[in-house]
């Protein structure tokens, strides 16, 4: 493994919850309001990912009173705190900028149903969990590790 | 000054703590050999002479495996001399680690750029190109280089095409923005000269103004 890709590794988020283009989300985004920090939903679909390894992003699409908004995340950014899939989406395209010229009914993503979604929901929802169990452990195991040293 | 010499890694991004994504370079800095530390006395200046990275002995001339010997290293590849206001307190045969610089300190780096062999205006010195279509005939030509009868000739040093890269370049003011002491790595805000793997110089910061 070369040097960028070390970097890169520690770099990254240990979990990126799989996320495709079409698939409706919402992504919880840390913001700063004076000495406050809180977390803002940003829901919408993504009809674009770009960049590989570290430098990969999202972009959201969403309607805000009939204007379209567009925010591009770095998904590896310590700001976007978790993005969570409301609705999976089919697309026959990776990046789906034909939306931008749709108003109303059509701006919808074909849902993604049957059995294959459901798998992967279900698999997702393992990974996640075995994902956070781990990292629960993990603290729990730290503590007792500094006070023996 | 503070010196050490390494070699372009590649480049990456970061993120500060605020979120913001940062271009930055990474640099596999040292460890340097000191080679030679040149005296007020015996040399008329004060200095060290680095070392970076073995080279292998086929491959270095006798004159220069003589030199190494005498300091009991390998050959290196790469050597480069930092002067110094007062004598040095390394001696030969010391080793110079990443660790002479800080977080956020600015420094310079020293490299050759990426060679681009005979190079037209347009690359070379950034003109203008012409339109491409409607029956243009001045896509990439240079255009006019001077007037007429009266001057007669063109001027010296009048901008145009040839050879261009493969020379020595420095990039100021460059933000230090990580230093790995392990792997002896210096991470960089922004792009150095040269390709991967080509060999840079840091150093400190002549002028030390931060950019933007």
């Amino acid at each position: 493994m070369n040097v960028i890709d070390q970097i890169e590794a520690e770099e990254a988020k240990k979990f990126l919850p799989t996320v495709h283009v079409g698939d409706t989300v919402e992504v919880h985004y840390l913001i700063r309001e004076g000495d406050k920090e809180r977390v803002q939903l940003f829901i919408g679909t993504i009809i674009a990912m770009s960049g590989r390894g570290i430098s990969r992003t999202m972009t959201v699409r969403r309607l805000v009173q009939g204007e379209g908004v567009e925010r591009i995340f770095p998904i590896h950014s310590p700001r976007v705190k978790d993005v969570v899939v409301t609705r999976r989406g089919r697309a026959r395209q990776s990046k789906l900028y034909y939306m931008r010229d749709r108003v109303g009914k059509s701006t919808r993503v074909r849902e993604f149903v049957g059995d294959k979604a459901r798998k992967e929901r279900d698999s997702e929802r393992e990974r996640r969990d075995a994902f956070a169990a781990a990292s629960e452990a993990e603290a729990n195991a730290a503590p007792e590790a500094t006070e023996e040293a | 000054m503070t010196l050490i010499l390494g070699k372009k890694s590649g480049m990456t991004q970061v993120f500060t703590e605020e979120g913001k994504a940062l271009g930055a370079t990474v640099i596999s800095a040292g460890p340097c050999t000191v080679c030679q530390v040149r005296t007020e006395e015996r040399d008329g200046y004060n200095a060290v002479q680095l070392g970076f990275e073995d080279a292998p002995v086929k491959n270095t001339r006798k004159p220069q495996l003589g030199h190494f010997e005498k300091v009991g290293t390998a050959p290196k590849r790469f050597l480069r001399e930092e002067r110094l206001d007062k004598p040095s307190e390394h001696e030969v045969g010391d080793q110079i680690t990443a660790t002479v610089f800080e977080v956020g300190q600015l420094v310079d780096v020293i490299g050759t750029i990426k060679g681009r062999g005979f190079a037209g205006t347009i690359k070379r010195h950034g003109f203008h190109r012409g339109p491409m279509t409607h029956g243009s005939k001045n896509k990439r030509a240079p255009g006019s280089i001077g007037q007429s009868a009266y001057p007669g000739r063109v001027f010296k040093g009048m901008k145009s095409s040839g050879h261009y890269g493969n020379s020595r370049k420095t990039i100021k003011n460059l933000e230090i923005i990580r230093i790995d002491e392990a792997r002896n790595l210096i991470l960089v805000k922004g792009s150095i000269p040269g390709s991967i793997g080509s060999l840079v110089q840091v150093q400190t910061a002549k002028t030390g103004v931060k950019k933007g």
